[in-house]
C-alpha cells in the first residue's frame, strides 16, 4: 500500500492529557505526525484536533480506530486531500526598511495575495493562507531578502461531504 | 440512580458534616463493593491509609512487598472474579512501580482501578520529593487515567473510573491523587456512573451481519471457531457452547480464553498459537470459514499473517471496533458484546455434525500425541517433565484448580497440560509476558475465590523477581499453592537460544538459591521432590493441606516446548520436534 496525506479529524472533550494520549498513538507506531492543529469545532464545548500524516490507509485506519477509542474521543474520521478543503497560515516578519526600498517584495505581497497584519517602525508582518506550497513559494520568494521570523500553522481543513457526527453531537447535547 | 451519602457525623447537633478527601475514597470504594485492595503505603498516600486504618473492619488491605505486586495481585483477583481490582501506591517510585501491572492489564484487558498519591497541587511541576509524571508515563498503558487536584472531584471521577475499568472492553484506570487533596474537607455524596457521553463501551449488534455470519457458518464445510478471552469477560461460557454443540464446529481457545469451554469437550480441540496444539495450528490453514470470537490475533495466534487462513472467509466476533482489521481483515465482522452476539447467532445456526472435518482434528491430535504429548506427560526418560507435573495437579485437583502461571516454557506447558471443568481457572501473563506475574497473582486469584484450589505454577527464573510476595502468602496465610517448576534455566530463552543461535546460552544459566530454605524463611511448609516416586504423593499432599504449601520440582534442564511455530513462520509450519 503506497503512503499519501491524511487529514485525520478528532471531535473530543476538551480535556487535559487527551493530546498526550492522542499523540502517544502515533509514536508508539513510530508515526511522524506531520501538522496538528487544536480548535474548538462547529458544536459547543466539542474540541477539534486536526491531524495531517503521511501513511498508509491501512495504517491511518488503524491509527483512527485507536483515537476513537479513548474515553474522550467522541468521533474520528480521515480524509485525503481530494475529500477536502484545506488550509494553512503564515507569518512573516520582515524588516520594513525592506518594504520602501524594495520594489520586488510589494510585487510578491500583490501576487501572493498576503496581507500585512501590522506595519511598525522596525518591521513590517505578513499573513499568508494557503496551501503548504503556495506559502513555501512565498517563502522562498522573501527569503533572499531576509526573513526576520516565519512561522506556519497546522493544517485546518473542513470535509467536502458531511461530517457523519453532527446528529451524533446533537444527542449529546440534548444530554 | 443508586447514591450513597456518608452518614453526618454528629459532632454537635445534627449539622452536615464535610469529610476529607481521603475519607471519601474510602466511602468511593464501599460504594462501589470493594472489599479488598492491595498497596503499599507512603508520603503523598498517607492520609488515605490513615483511613484505610480506620476502615479496617470494612476494607482489607493488603501489604504487598512491592507496587508491582499489588498490580497482579489485583489482575488476579479481578480475572477469577470477574470484579475490578484495586491496587494503591504512593508517589514517585510507589507509582512508577505499577507500570508494569498497568502494561499487563492493559494488553490482556484486565479491569484494574490503579490510585496514586501525589505531591500537593503547588508543588506540581516542582520536581518535589518523590514527584513523577504518572498520568503521562501511565497514559500509553492504561485505559483512562486521571489526576485529582481538588477534593470535589473525588466521587465523579472514582464512580468513572470503575465504570471505565469495567465496561466495555475492560482495562486498568490510573487516579492520581494530589496530597491536598485527600487533606481537603467537603460536602460528601456519591452516585455510580451510568455512562460517560463521549465512551460507547459495547457496540450494538448488527442483524444483517449476523444473519451474513450465519450463512456462512451454515454453508461451511469446515468451519473453525478459535475463541479469546471476550467470551470469558463477556460471559458468554454457555453461548459459545450453544453455537459450537448446534452447528457442530471444532472449537480451538487462545491462551487468554482457556477454560471458557471445559478441556473434555469433544468439540474443544485444543490451543492455537505459537506452543498451541497441532491440529488447530495446522487446520487453521485449511478450514473454510475461521470464525474468531473476542480474540485479536495476536502475533503469537497467527504466525506470518500472510500465510495465516488465506483461504477461509473470516468472521470476527469483537467487542472492539478497533480490533477490526487490525491484523487480520474479516470479511464479516460482528460487533458488540459476545454474549449477546452469540445469543443472536444461536438460532440463526443450521444443526450440523462436520463429522468428517472433526476427524481431520482427531488425526492431527494422534500425531501430536505419540510424537509429544506422550512423551510430555507419561515419559519414560529418568529426569522429570514438566508434563507430568501438570498431570499430577489435574488428578490430585480432579481438573477443579485454578492454574496461576507466569511467563516461560512452564506456562506453555501448563497451558497445554492443564485441565479445566470451570471458565476463569486459567490465569496468566498472555498480551505481555511478564515474568514475576504468578506469585503475586496467585494471591489474589485465592483471594478472589476462597472455595477454591489456586495452584500457582512457576519457573525458577520469573519466581525469583516476585519472591518476597511470599511475605503476604506467610502474613495473611493464604492457602495458594506454588509449585516452582526447576530447571536452573531461563528456559523458554534457552530453548531459543538452541534453536536459533547455536546454544550459545547467553545469561540463561540459573544460579539458583535453596528455594525451600527461603519458603521455610517464611514459615511456609515445603518440600522438594527430584524423583518420580516423590511426585505424587508429594502433591496429593500439597492438595490435600489446607494452608500454604511450597512445592520445588526439579525437572530436566534442557526439555524444549514442542510443538513450535517458529517465530515469523506460518502457522502450518509448525514443527513437531
Amino acid at each position: 500500500m503506497e503512503k499519501q496525506w491524511f487529514t485525520i479529524s478528532v471531535y473530543s472533550e476538551n480535556n487535559v492529557g487527551l493530546l498526550n494520549r492522542i499523540s502517544g498513538i502515533f509514536l508508539k507506531r513510530h508515526i511522524n505526525i506531520e501538522s496538528l492543529n487544536v480548535s474548538k469545532s462547529e458544536i459547543d464545548e466539542v474540541s477539534k484536533f486536526t491531524i495531517v500524516v503521511l501513511t498508509t490507509e491501512k495504517w491511518v485506519h488503524n491509527i483512527v480506530g485507536q483515537i476513537e477509542k479513548q474515553i474522550e474521543v467522541i468521533k474520528a474520521f480521515y480524509h485525503t486531500d481530494e475529500e477536502t478543503i484545506y488550509q494553512e497560515s503564515a507569518l512573516f516578519k520582515i524588516e520594513s526598511a525592506l518594504l520602501f526600498d524594495e520594489r520586488q517584495i510589494q510585487n510578491i505581497i500583490k501576487e501572493s495575495n498576503s496581507q500585512i497584519v501590522t506595519v511598525a517602525r522596525e518591521f513590517f508582518v505578513l499573513a499568508k493562507s494557503g496551501r503548504r506550497h503556495e506559502i513555501d513559494e512565498m517563502h522562498d520568494l522573501l527569503k533572499p531578502f531576509g526573513i526576520m521570523q516565519f512561522v506556519r500553522s497546522g493544517r485546518i481543513s473542513v470535509t467536502k461531504s458531511e461530517m457523519q457526527i453532527t446528529a451524533l453531537l446533537e444527542e449529546f447535547q440534548h444530554n | 440512580m443508586e447514591t450513597v451519602h456518608v452518614k453526618q457525623k454528629k459532632i454537635e447537633k445534627d449539622t452536615i458534616m464535610k469529610i476529607t478527601g481521603a475519607e471519601a475514597i474510602i466511602h468511593c470504594l464501599l460504594a462501589e463493593d470493594v472489599e479488598l485492595v492491595y498497596g503499599y503505603p507512603g508520603g503523598a498516600i498517607m492520609p488515605v491509609y490513615d483511613e484505610f486504618y480506620k476502615f479496617q473492619d470494612k476494607l482489607t488491605h493488603i501489604l504487598t512487598r512491592h507496587e508491582q505486586g499489588a498490580t497482579h495481585a489485583a489482575q488476579g483477583y479481578a480475572r477469577v472474579s470477574g470484579r475490578v481490582g484495586v491496587a494503591i501506591a504512593t508517589s514517585g517510585p510507589g507509582a512508577t512501580n505499577l507500570v508494569t501491572g498497568l502494561a499487563d492489564a492493559q494488553i490482556d484487558s484486565t479491569p484494574m482501578v490503579c490510585l496514586t498519591g501525589q505531591v500537593p497541587r503547588h508543588l506540581l511541576g516542582s520536581d518535589a520529593f518523590q514527584e513523577t509524571d504518572i498520568i503521562g508515563i501511565s497514559t500509553p498503558v492504561t485505559k483512562w487515567n486521571y489526576q485529582i487536584t481538588k477534593a470535589s472531584e473525588i466521587p465523579e471521577v472514582m464512580a468513572k473510573a470503575f465504570y471505565i475499568a469495567k465496561s466495555g472492553r475492560p482495562g486498568p484506570v490510573l487516579i492520581d491523587i494530589t496530597k491536598n487533596a485527600q487533606f481537603e474537607e467537603f460536602e460528601f455524596s456519591y452516585k455510580k456512573c451510568k455512562g460517560v457521553r463521549s465512551y460507547k463501551p459495547v457496540p450494538k449488534p448488527n442483524m444483517e451481519t449476523l444473519e451474513k455470519a450465519a450463512e456462512l457458518i451454515n454453508n461451511a464445510k469446515k468451519p473453525f471457531i478459535v475463541w479469546g478471552q471476550g467470551v470469558i469477560l463477556g460471559e458468554a461460557e454457555e453461548e459459545l457452547i450453544s453455537v459450537v454443540e448446534k452447528a457442530g464446529i471444532p472449537a480451538a481457545w487462545t491462551i487468554m480464553g482457556e477454560s471458557a469451554i471445559p478441556t473434555s469437550h469433544p468439540l474443544n480441540v485444543g490451543m492455537v498459537g505459537m506452543h498451541g496444539n497441532y491440529g488447530p495450528n495446522m487446520l487453521t490453514n485449511e478450514c473454510d470459514v475461521l470464525i474468531a470470537i473476542g480474540m485479536r490475533f495476536d502475533d503469537r495466534v497467527t504466525g506470518k499473517l500472510d500465510e495465516y487462513a488465506q483461504q477461509a472467509k473470516v468472521i470476527h466476533f469483537e467487542i472492539d471496533p478497533a480490533e477490526i482489521n487490525k491484523n487480520v481483515t474479516a470479511d464479516v465482522p460482528v460487533l458488540g458484546n459476545s454474549k449477546e452476539t452469540l445469543g443472536l447467532l444461536l438460532p440463526l445456526l443450521k444443526n450440523n455434525t462436520h463429522e468428517g472435518w472433526r476427524d481431520e482434528f482427531r488425526k492431527k491430535y494422534e500425531i501430536e500425541f505419540e510424537t509429544v504429548i506422550k512423551n510430555d506427560i507419561h515419559p519414560t526418560k529418568d529426569k522429570l517433565t514438566m508434563g507430568e507435573v501438570i498431570e499430577e495437579i489435574n488428578l490430585a485437583s480432579k481438573n477443579k484448580a485454578v492454574i496461576v502461571t507466569d511467563v516461560g516454557q512452564h506456562q506453555m506447558i501448563a497451558c497445554r497440560y492443564a485441565k479445566f471443568e470451570q471458565s476463569k481457572s486459567n490465569i496468566t501473563s498472555g498480551g505481555l509476558g511478564t515474568m514475576g506475574f504468578a506469585l503475586p497473582a496467585a494471591i489474589g486469584a485465592k483471594q478472589g475465590a476462597m472455595d477454591r484450589e489456586v495452584v500457582a505454577i512457576i519457573g525458577d527464573g520469573g519466581y525469583q523477581m516476585t519472591i518476597q510476595e511470599l511475605g503476604v502468602i506467610f502474613q495473611h496465610q493464604i492457602p495458594v499453592k506454588i509449585v516452582v517448576l526447576n530447571n536452573d534455566h531461563l528456559g523458554m530463552v534457552r530453548q531459543w537460544q538452541e534453536l536459533f543461535f547455536d546454544k550459545r546460552y547467553a545469561s540463561t544459566v540459573m544460579v539458583n538459591p535453596d528455594f525451600v530454605k527461603i519458603a521455610e524463611g517464611y514459615h511456609i511448609e515445603s518440600k522438594r521432590v527430584s524423583e518420580r516416586k516423590d511426585l505424587k504423593s508429594t502433591i496429593q499432599e500439597m492438595i490435600a493441606s489446607d494452608k500454604p504449601y511450597f512445592l520445588e520440582v526439579k525437572v530436566e534442564k534442557e526439555d524444549n516446548v514442542f510443538p513450535m511455530i517458529p517465530s515469523g513462520a506460518a502457522v502450518s509450519d509448525i514443527r513437531l520436534k
